[in-house]
């Protein structure tokens, strides 16, 4: 908890890191001022864009003592607006897994390469994003924890799988090597109530150490401030639980 | 994006963006998250020029009635004035 006597600063700024196949994309970084050793985190966008939440979301984690990297996903697609650029990934059907992969990888061992960064870094990720954080920690296998907020299409029925994403990533499941906390609203309907179930079931049927907390009266997005989809009182209680998970698998 | 459910029709005209117009060269539909119209999952469509950037865009966000309205407007149009005679390609168009 904060005390009013605490010294604060924060540094945050957008750079240039190596993506997938070495690539050069941009990414915003937000970390605590201090020689730490501070947690890290990747900070993965959900797909309407790399937009303003996700700049706030990601000095959110480094006002909680994190420091956090949110690559920019869509850099390939061109630059615009995040609406503009985002739309036009939506109309492209998405972008494809390997190549998220690849950037959440490069945006992990950039973490992992700076003298401020523990040994621990977590990855999280909303909407699309939670789905990309699912599929990162248990193809990656080199996150120590997973925040996967109402991921959409982790549970995928054959006619929704494509090139661009050709495998279900509740298919993984069993690879999952870190703890997890999932957050879903109950009025969602990517993912269902029904899919989070499947979700979790893989999960219990593989041994994994997962919480799940699944909120009434909220549905997709229940944390987007900006969205008639936000609920109060669910967001403030997920952020919190999110939050007690992150210190207890990342400190 | 969570629905990918998204389809493009390769079109020809004009679109007007802020005080200019471009040539819309595609039209992107998809049913899936809207950045405006307060739903979870809307009909979008985007009229867009790939060669001239993401920012070369004019963009509808509309409710499924809403769509299915417009739909059926475009075609009693494009039906009346059919039946009229006044239909032109963009040839006979371009010939004059």
């Amino acid at each position: 908890m904060y005390q009013t006597n605490q010294y604060e600063g924060m540094l945050a700024e957008t750079i240039t890191m190596q993506g997938h196949k070495g690539d050069a994309i941009n990414a915003y970084v937000a970390r605590p001022l201090g020689a730490g050793p501070h947690p890290g985190m990747v900070v993965i966008h959900h797909a309407p864009g790399w937009d303003e939440w996700y700049r706030e979301c990601t000095r959110r984690f480094a006002h909680h003592g994190y420091v956090a990297i949110s690559p920019n996903l869509y850099f390939r697609d061109g630059h615009g607006t995040p609406e503009d650029v985002g739309a036009k990934v939506r109309a492209g059907g998405g972008i494809p897994d390997e190549q998220v992969l690849g950037d959440l990888d490069g945006a992990n061992k950039l973490l992992r390469s700076l003298p401020y960064v523990s040994s621990k870094v977590g990855v999280f990720g909303t909407c699309s994003g939670g789905r990309h954080g699912f599929l990162a920690a248990c193809r990656l296998k080199n996150f120590d924890a997973l925040v996967e907020c109402w991921g959409g299409r982790v549970v995928q029925s054959k006619e929704e799988v494509t090139p661009k994403q050709p495998v279900a990533p509740i298919d993984y499941t069993k690879d999952l090597p870190c703890p997890m906390i999932g957050l879903f609203g109950n009025d969602d309907k990517s993912p269902s109530p029904e899919q989070v179930n499947l979700h979790e079931a893989e999960l219990k049927k593989h041994g994994k150490n997962y919480e799940f907390h699944r909120y009434d009266g909220a549905g997709h997005g229940f944390f987007y401030y900006d969205r008639p989809a936000y609920r109060q009182e669910q967001a403030v209680d997920g952020w919190k639980k999110l939050f007690a998970f992150c210190e207890k698998n990342l400190r | 994006m969570c629905t990918m459910i998204a389809h493009q029709a390769k079109i020809e005209g004009r679109g007007k963006s802020g005080e200019d117009w471009f040539e819309v060269r595609e039209a992107n539909v998809s049913y899936d998250h809207p950045y405006d119209m307060p739903l979870e999952h809307a009909l979008n469509i985007d009229f867009v020029n790939e060669t001239a950037g993401p920012s070369a865009r004019v963009a509808v966000e509309l409710s499924i009635e809403a769509a299915r309205k417009l739909v059926q407007t475009i075609e009693a149009v494009l039906a009346q004035a059919e039946q009229r005679g006044v239909l032109e390609d963009r040839l006979q168009a371009a010939s004059r």
